[in-house]
């Protein structure tokens, strides 16, 4: 008899906690619309542009749209394991779930919209000839290699086509203190050399010549 | 008669050169002295005396002068349609020439703001948190992505640090609701996202902010 009673004000207890804790939960979500895929993407398009272009904000944010969905999902991993710096982002991506970020990737990679623009326009000459033929005094391979002549990139590799100037510029000048931390087995310290060999006006031209490119 | 005649004449020259002498001064001292100039007294009538705000009419003191000029179109273009800009601000800025705004702007942007530190103290350390972080798993966008640091702005995107508790409340309900600013701008989108709470505690940490 008592054991049955001391069983009961456990249950009650447990289910008293369970539906307290549920009543949280859904007081804390339900001003804000927990959705899929659809409310994710609205999310990510905040800040990279409604059409996944770019936008400027206190930071640069890239271009997603077009982009290499191997790259994407590469980079979400990168900065939920702290492999490349961002405080935005490694917040934004550690809720990601795998198939989230599949479905993320496979939509940007459709979008195409026109590039962002806004670059300067003196240099694109030189940028154009340093993406196409490297620098070879410096040591600097032709960008064209390995993201292409279109620059829409390939699997691993990014698109640089149409990505915003200053993002470009802002990766290329601090590629080391922000990629590849902590590990050697990046993929991204393949671009840590060449982004180390670049003068800042070498840089500031290539991104000039990419952030046009369609 | 003809010495009346006379000192007639050179007293309408004299009214005129006064008048000439008190518009040159008026252009050259504008907009360098506060308050001096009849346009900036017409803002400082709501936004406060200093420009730091006054109730409903936000601080323009410190804000961005490209943001200051965005908005002003956006009143002159009734895109900006809240019901206090209805109210007051689409006729204030009906005949305000670019030249003007744009001196305006300036103008306030050159005055040092002073935080409104009107906020729920309690609820700032909340506010903070969200302003850097958002909230990744209500799909809640960092505020630090766009407004930097410590809600500076830059550009045309508003200084937020300091600006008065109800008037950040107030924007981030309205656009919650479906009124609009400027065309393009993702705060609608970042709006619809908040609760009560949420918007609340930004508010409160903002009005601290320095």
């Amino acid at each position: 008899m008592r054991a049955i009673g001391l069983k009961l004000v456990l249950q009650i207890a447990v289910l008293a906690v369970v539906f307290s804790a549920s009543g949280h939960a859904q007081e804390r979500m339900a001003p804000t619309r927990v959705g899929g895929l659809g409310a994710k993407l609205e999310y990510c398009k905040t800040c990279h542009g409604l059409s996944g272009q770019g936008y400027l904000g206190y930071f640069p944010m890239p271009r997603l749209a077009g982009q290499q969905p191997e790259y994407i999902e590469a980079q979400l991993k990168a900065f939920i394991e702290r492999r490349r710096t961002n405080p935005i982002m490694r917040n934004v991506a550690h809720v990601l779930t795998p198939s989230m970020i599949s479905a993320l990737a496979n939509h940007f990679q459709h979008l195409n919209p026109p590039p962002f623009g806004g670059a300067p326009r003196g240099s694109i000459a030189t940028g154009k000839k340093i993406y196409e033929e490297g620098l070879p005094e410096s040591n600097v391979p032709a960008c064209s290699a390995c993201h292409g002549a279109d620059g829409h990139g390939q699997n691993e590799i990014p698109r640089l086509a149409g990505q915003l100037y200053p993002y470009m510029v802002g990766q290329l000048t601090g590629w080391a203190s922000v990629r590849g931390q902590g590990t050697s087995v990046d993929t991204s310290a393949i671009m840590a050399p060449t982004a180390h060999n670049m003068t800042r006006s070498q840089i500031e031209a290539v991104a000039a010549y990419v952030s046009n490119l369609h | 008669m003809h010495e009346a005649r006379k000192l007639g004449v050179m007293g309408r020259i004299g009214l005129k050169t006064a008048v000439l002498a008190i518009f040159a001064f008026a252009l050259s001292t504008f907009p360098g002295s506060a308050g001096e100039s009849a346009a900036v007294r017409n803002c400082t009538w709501c936004h406060g005396t200093g420009a730091q705000g006054y109730t409903v009419a936000p601080r323009l003191a410190g804000q961005r002068p490209a943001y200051v000029m965005s908005q002003l179109r956006s009143f002159h273009d009734h895109t900006r349609d809240n019901p206090f800009s209805r109210q007051y601000m689409w006729g204030a800025v009906a005949s305000l020439s670019p030249y003007t705004a744009r001196d305006l702007a300036n103008y306030f942007a050159s005055i040092p703001p002073r935080p409104a530190n009107d906020g729920n103290s309690v609820l700032a350390a909340r506010g903070r948190t969200i302003y850097m972080d958002g909230i990744p798993e209500a799909n809640i966008v960092s505020c630090y992505a766009c407004h930097g640091p410590n809600a500076e702005g830059i550009r045309d995107i508003p200084r937020l640090g300091g600006l008065a508790y109800f008037y950040i409340k107030a924007r981030l309900e309205q656009w919650g609701e479906g009124y609009h600013s400027t065309p393009g701008s993702p705060m609608p989108m970042v709006a619809t996202h908040l609760g009560p709470e949420e918007v609340e505690a930004l508010a409160s940490y903002l009005s601290f902010v320095r």
